[in-house]
């Protein structure tokens, strides 16, 4: 039930011209950043290799295109999230999801499985780009599938809460609205300091993003997402007034 | 479930054994949707309050009311889309609350709206309804072709639903209630923007589906309810004001002028 819930959430994603407009644009924008990037550190080059334990090409041109990949899907990832729920609600096809044998728990996690394929596309496009730097030179692999596994946790996490806000109103545009002004909320966490800066996502990827896999880090996405994926299966099953 | 079924088939084949009278009349008809004192409250306003029916296999119910009465309130209650304040509610034997999934296997239900996803097309859409009411892969094919014969939906099968009119879409969300061929099948309206030639298809096809399957259906023509149901529920502010047979509806005057009756005197003795 899962894998056919996510399977047709995927295939309706993919059936919007907007979600290939999204797709194109952030493809146009990634490639000129890369390619902005490369120029460069082409420029710094020479002079870099005088110096003694220069920084290399990946963590010069891959890291920043990283967190640029983040921002750019932490603002695009509501308008994916919007549809699952609350535009269903408004198009009245709810309905087929809560009078069908279904559990709440099936339907949630159809949905996000879904949303992470369609996600995980987009990084794995991306993912491809980052390795061209093999092609000119020697790459650091190891850094890539760091900032790779950081990227695909930071947005599954924004995935989970924009799923959570869909679930609560029958407004696409709500959702969308009220999910964008969490991420950035969260995101701006970052310049604050102590307990209240690790609750930010964006926080946790840093480490990531410099090569390093803490337990912490990974363990702090995976209960966000873990969290948020709860509170909507909670909320959907409450809507399904499941004793 | 297996085992309920077995002590059902069991008593019923006791009874039949020892009853001298012959075998058709002493089966008893089955009763697949049964539901006690539904309310339910939007807000502090009270939209169904204490409405008690059931359904046996092989019959058909009409729900009447004016607009606003809560048909379709109550109608989405016993289909498991909205949790009722008070009351409970059992399909084939299951409790909605405490065994959902398996009750809503047994229901198709027609909204007022069809629950339709407007960019897919009709095949892809009754597959995927089909396999969300857990038709197996291997059956999925037949059922399909079975709905969309019943539905005359035979040549639209590549079309986009967006694409088609609304009469068509009224169809697509029938043949979705009844794909997975279920015992208790629920209609919000069904002949609502079609024309009369659908309109005359339609009630052919309830008639054929209350033979087999038990068959509520919510509507504002009276000559409808005449013709194919059995029972007549009506409402009036929430509340049940008739519930009894057809026939029963017609003997003292003919069916407009009971309905028109049942329905003005509530408010008095609603001001109770």
């Amino acid at each position: 039930m899962i894998r056919l819930i996510a399977k047709k959430e995927l295939h309706s994603l993919f059936t919007a011209p907007s979600t290939w407009w999204a797709l194109a644009l952030l493809q146009f924008i990634f490639a000129w950043f890369f390619l902005a990037r490369l120029d460069d550190y082409l420029q710094v080059q020479a002079q870099m290799a005088q110096m003694g334990n220069a920084p290399g090409a990946t963590i010069s041109i891959a890291t920043p295109l990283a967190s640029m990949l983040c921002i750019v899907l932490m603002m695009l990832t509501p308008l994916f999230t919007m549809r699952l729920i609350a535009e269903e609600r408004r198009n009245q096809s709810w309905i087929l999801l809560m009078t069908a044998p279904v559990s709440a728990s099936q339907i949630v996690l159809g949905k996000f499985i879904g949303l992470l394929a369609l996600l995980s596309s987009i990084i794995f496009t991306c993912g491809l780009m980052m390795l061209l730097i093999a092609l000119g030179t020697q790459a650091d692999f190891g850094l890539i599938a760091s900032n790779l596994m950081g990227v695909w946790l930071l947005t599954a996490s924004y995935g989970a809460l924009g799923l959570y806000v869909s679930s609560l109103t029958t407004s696409p545009i709500v959702a969308a609205f009220v999910t964008i002004a969490i991420s950035f909320g969260l995101w701006m966490l970052e310049m604050s300091s102590g307990m209240i800066r690790a609750l930010s996502p964006n926080v946790h990827f840093q480490s990531l993003n410099v090569g390093l896999i803490s337990t912490t880090d990974v363990s702090f996405f995976i209960l966000f997402i873990a969290g948020f994926v709860l509170l909507t299966i909670r909320r959907i099953s409450h809507e399904q007034g499941v004793a | 479930m297996a085992i309920r079924i077995l002590i059902r088939a069991d008593i019923l084949g006791y009874i039949r054994r020892n009853s001298k009278q012959p075998t058709s009349y002493c089966m008893p008809a089955i009763t697949t949707l049964s539901a006690q004192q539904l309310t339910h409250f939007r807000g502090k306003h009270c939209v169904v309050s204490d409405v008690s029916l059931t359904l046996h296999q092989g019959e058909v119910l009409g729900l009447l009311g004016h607009n606003g009465a809560g048909k379709s309130t109550t109608l989405q209650m016993l289909a498991g889309a909205l949790p009722p304040s008070q009351g409970r509610i059992s399909v084939c034997d299951f409790d909605l609350s405490t065994h959902p999934v398996q009750g809503k296997a047994c229901l198709g239900f027609l909204p007022e709206q069809p629950p339709l996803y407007r960019d897919m097309r009709v095949d892809d859409y009754l597959r995927f309804a089909g396999r969300l009411h857990r038709v197996s892969a291997d059956k999925l094919d037949a059922y399909l072709e079975t709905a969309k014969q019943r539905c005359s939906l035979m040549d639209c099968g590549k079309k986009l639903i967006g694409t088609l009119s609304k009469g068509y879409q009224q169809r697509v969300g029938i043949a979705q209630a009844i794909i997975h061929q279920p015992a208790v099948i629920i209609l919000d309206e069904p002949t609502v923007g079609l024309d009369p030639t659908q309109i005359r298809d339609i009630r052919d096809l309830i008639r054929e589906l209350g033979n087999s399957s038990s068959v509520i259906l919510s509507t504002h023509l009276l000559n409808e309810v005449e013709n194919i149901c059995d029972r007549a529920l009506i409402l009036q502010q929430g509340k049940v004001v008739f519930n009894d047979t057809t026939d029963e509806l017609r003997r003292h005057s003919d069916i407009e002028s009971s309905f028109i009756r049942l329905t003005a005197m509530q408010p008095e003795s609603a001001q109770r």
